[in-house]
């Protein structure tokens, strides 16, 4: 094959498509490389360093973000002295900011607490400067909380350049340097829409979502991949629940490139399925008796939708019958009741909402 | 869409009208504004708000509402009088070209300008932007479809693409942006009047053979003629209709006039309305039928690209819910069809037998995966993307001429304002769902009227006030947001809210073809209360 090429990664030959990177080759096939700046739906910044790796034949270490495969390059991902530079890029982090891992939404998938984790750092030789910002919760759907910034720049990259909302930027100077909504307004006060996208691309707990907060640690989740219930782009969703109750959701990550949404979601598929959780959802038949609708058993209910179609297609033929199908369930489904009024009543009265 | 979302950056030049795609469908109107910003895709918005993507269009054009035809048909008018046509797409894949050529003398740029309220200097950059800019697409939704002319408005979207050859390549054609998530899928299924699954007519001998084997029927007793739509079975409540089954549909709110639509609805013997919630239309039910909501079933859904995806289940429906198509196989065995499927697979296992434009879109072609784009007819087959290629599905294109109809009502002395309808970024539809959204409720609690800032200053309104909006059906009150973003002489209610119903003001004339009601365009007058 043209496009292929064979490289060595820690002593293991793996074949890579040319125009891949290092990174992604590497992560293609579960070894592990840290990289706090790059995701793969914002691109390299460059900025984070976490990524470096040895590559023979080549002086200093580089970002496996930007660096491209070649044939037969070698590569090596766990040197001492990568190890060493690691262990230096998370302690410079963990002194700078509030890094507490022990109540935060990011717990267990927090991308600063898996390297420091890898490179086995508890807590920095540094002093650690303890400047407490307030956390912004201002804005309905999110929280900030800049003492667990790493200013990766991954949600700045991914406000201005997928969801094209132009929001976040970096803000002041030096030291004062932080990610600011508009001109530094607080989130729910600026020209936010509330999205989501920076939160889903956040790796560390700098940015939350305000509804799951303290309801389920990220061991507890369970991920489903769904559609989105709402316009016609039909976002593909991963939806995280726990104990049958819908948590929070992410635009599908995996083969966001083919998806319609590209892993991006809309406020509406990002925060608007709370519904589901709600206890006014219909959980029993009702029947109108005396004016009031009262309920009733399935089978009642059923019996009763079942002889009234009857008697009044006997009564006033099947065209009497009308369907209003639905542009909200699933092509099975609205298949279903097409065959109910064609195949079973006899009329062509089946439409749906589309015109509505 | 004849064309994807994907190809919203390979053409040259986008028109989008009649859709305010940052707040309707999001993540693609994102998509546009990233194909403008970082490849230079030429941008002209036709609206009479300032939209989202208006401020970084090349071309803001502020047609009165109502008047889209007339722009569309006066753009053509230009672009022939500049010979900036297609002449070899013209010749060898349309027909009906001269007869129509000479249709579009009627739309100068004078009389357009007067009847879209728009400069003839702004028409004239327009057609010329659109036209010599290279490869165009349309982007349209129900600001295009949803008035007693939305017929004509598409035929006139359809015909600007023809003559200018934008069809059957990237970043071309006519795209129709679907607002709910499955209208694609449920007018696929055959949940039409007209046509069973894949748009098989249901008047065509052959079809109804077809379908009476697969069912196990009779071929007499499946019904000949075309059925009525959900516009005319309301209209006809009581007289031909005396029973409706509404699944998943809250018409109580989402038709126009809904004064008259619930008077109407009392004229049925019997209402069965199945649903998540008690909405608006299950309260004045007869029967209830509670049902599974999306993220706890699984199956599959068509978006508004043709592109079927498959859908997991997260989550177990309440319990005592059943699923839509486990009561409707209980119902139809109540009815003695014995060997109704009761499975989804069964379900999609006769889709795919009767429907070639899905035969070749197994479950496991898109589970985890991201979706084929019908047709396609084989499992072999990759989708199909882009439709039109060679040909027309009906072999040549027709041009065919358009006579000009106004809207049927308009702003007059006693109602001097035009209502626009529409939703919100923050909700959907009747709301049923996202009004019961802790974020989105947070975010925006209410409706509003919009109306410009020239206007409530004659009316001595200011913003943040009640006002009464009333048409010839009826009044609401409700907040005003007094706004620049509007057109003057125009007004815009979000439709999502029950207790300031835009739909109590809505007109509910229909175009003649497609029974699709004037939501778009009534004649409104605004008082002080």
């Amino acid at each position: 094959m043209d496009n292929k090429i064979n490289l060595t990664i820690d002593g293991q030959v793996y074949t890579a498509n040319i125009g891949q990177t290092v990174l992604q080759v590497a992560r293609d096939n579960g070894i592990y490389i840290p990289s706090l700046c790059y995701h793969p739906r914002t691109g390299k910044a460059g900025k984070c360093r976490a990524c470096l790796v040895e590559v023979e034949g080549i002086r200093g270490l580089k970002e496996s973000c930007g660096l491209e495969v070649r044939e037969n390059m070698v590569v090596n991902t766990r040197t001492e002295r990568i190890m060493e530079v690691r262990k230096m890029i998370v302690e410079l982090h963990l002194s700078n900011g509030e890094h507490n891992c022990i109540a935060c939404e990011k717990n267990g998938h927090c991308e600063l607490q898996d390297m420091a984790y890898h490179c086995g750092v508890e807590r920095p030789h540094f002093p650690v400067e303890h400047v407490t910002a307030e956390l912004d919760t201002s804005s309905e759907g999110i929280i900030r909380d800049s003492n667990k910034c790493i200013q990766c720049g991954r949600c700045i990259r991914a406000c201005n350049y997928n969801v094209m909302h132009e929001v976040l930027d970096f803000g002041w100077r030096s030291g004062d340097m932080k990610v600011i909504c508009d001109d530094d307004k607080p989130m729910g006060e600026s020209s936010c829409v509330q999205c989501g996208e920076c939160v889903q691309v956040c790796p560390v707990g700098a940015l939350t979502f305000k509804n799951a907060k303290g309801v389920a640690q990220y061991k507890e989740l369970k991920k489903t991949k769904v559609i989105c219930t709402y316009c016609g782009v039909v976002c593909s969703i991963d939806m995280y629940t726990k104990d049958n109750k819908f948590v929070y959701s992410l635009g599908t990550e995996e083969n966001w490139e083919e998806l319609p949404n590209k892993g991006m979601l809309c406020v509406k598929g990002r925060f608007g399925f709370d519904f589901l959780n709600r206890e006014d959802r219909l959980n029993t038949p009702l029947i109108r008796k005396n004016g009031e609708l009262v309920e009733a058993s399935w089978d009642e209910a059923l019996d009763l939708v079942a002889s009234k179609f009857s008697e009044i297609k006997e009564k006033h033929g099947p065209g009497s019958l009308g369907f209003f199908t639905s542009a909200r369930v699933s092509n099975e489904e609205n298949y279903a009741v097409m065959r109910l009024a064609r195949g079973v009543v006899g009329t062509n009265n089946i439409d749906h909402c589309a015109r509505l | 869409m004849t064309n994807s979302m994907q190809e919203a950056d390979k053409g040259n030049v986008i028109l989008v009208i009649g859709t305010n795609t940052t707040w309707n469908h999001p993540v693609f109107g994102g998509m546009i504004k990233k194909a403008v910003k970082e490849k230079g895709i030429k941008l002209i918005v036709a609206d009479p708000r300032d939209i989202g993507l208006s401020k970084i269009a090349d071309i803001h054009l502020t047609q009165n509402p109502g008047s889209d035809t007339a722009l569309l048909m006066g753009m053509q008018h230009i672009i022939i009088k500049n010979n900036w046509h297609n002449k070899e797409f013209i010749a060898e894949r349309t027909e009906g070209w001269d007869e129509y050529a000479k249709s579009l003398e009627f739309y100068t740029p004078e009389k357009v300008s007067e009847l879209c309220g728009i400069s003839v200097e702004d028409l004239n950059a327009t057609a010329k932007l659109y036209a010599t800019a290279g490869r165009g697409a349309i982007y349209y939704a129900m600001g295009i479809t949803q008035h007693s002319h939305g017929v004509d408005n598409v035929m006139a979207c359809a015909c600007l693409q023809m003559i200018l050859g934008n069809y059957g390549v990237p970043g071309t054609g006519v795209n129709p942006l679907r607002g709910q998530n499955n209208v694609q899928g449920a007018c696929d299924m055959g949940g039409l009047p007209n046509v069973f699954t894949a748009y098989q007519p249901v008047i065509n001998e052959d079809a109804r053979k077809k379908f009476a084997d697969a069912w196990g029927v009779k071929y007499e007793f499946l019904d000949d003629k075309v059925g009525q739509t959900v516009t005319t079975m309301v209209e006809n409540a009581g007289d031909s209709i005396k029973c409706l089954y509404i699944v998943g549909e809250n018409p109580m709110m989402s038709d126009p006039n809904q004064n008259h639509a619930r008077h109407q609805f009392e004229k049925l013997d019997f209402i069965v309305v199945q649903d998540i919630f008690l909405t608006e239309t299950a309260q004045i039910a007869d029967v209830v039928l509670p049902a599974a909501a999306f993220a706890e079933k699984y199956g599959t859904f068509t978006n508004t690209e043709r592109r079927v995806q498959y859908s997991f289940k997260a989550l177990n429906p309440p319990v005592g819910a059943k699923y839509d198509h486990e009561i409707v196989a209980e119902i139809a065995k109540r009815m003695g069809c014995l060997d109704f499927p009761s499975t989804v697979e069964e379900l999609y296992s006769e889709i795919r037998k009767l429907t070639p434009s899905y035969a070749g879109i197994s479950y496991e072609r898109i589970m985890n995966k991201a979706g084929l784009r019908w047709p396609c007819p084989t499992e072999d087959h990759p989708g199909t993307p882009i439709l039109h290629g060679a040909k027309f599905s009906r072999g040549l294109g027709l041009l065919k001429a358009i006579t000009y109809r106004p809207p049927v009502e308009y702003a007059n002395n006693e109602y001097p304002l035009t209502l626009t309808t529409g939703r919100l970024l923050q909700h959907y539809h009747t709301g049923s769902m996202t009004r019961r959204s802790k974020v989105l409720h947070g975010i925006t609690p209410s409706g509003y009227v919009e109306i410009n800032t020239v206007d409530a200053a004659k009316l001595k309104i200011k913003n943040g006030e009640t006002v009464k909006v009333s048409s010839l059906r009826g009044s609401i009150n409700i907040t005003a947001k007094v706004t620049e973003k509007i057109k003057k002489g125009v007004v815009f209610i979000p439709f999502h809210f029950a207790e300031t119903a835009a739909n109590i003001l809505t007109n509910d004339a229909y175009d003649p073809v497609a029974k699709i009601p004037e939501y778009k365009v009534c004649a409104v007058k605004i008082e002080k209360i």
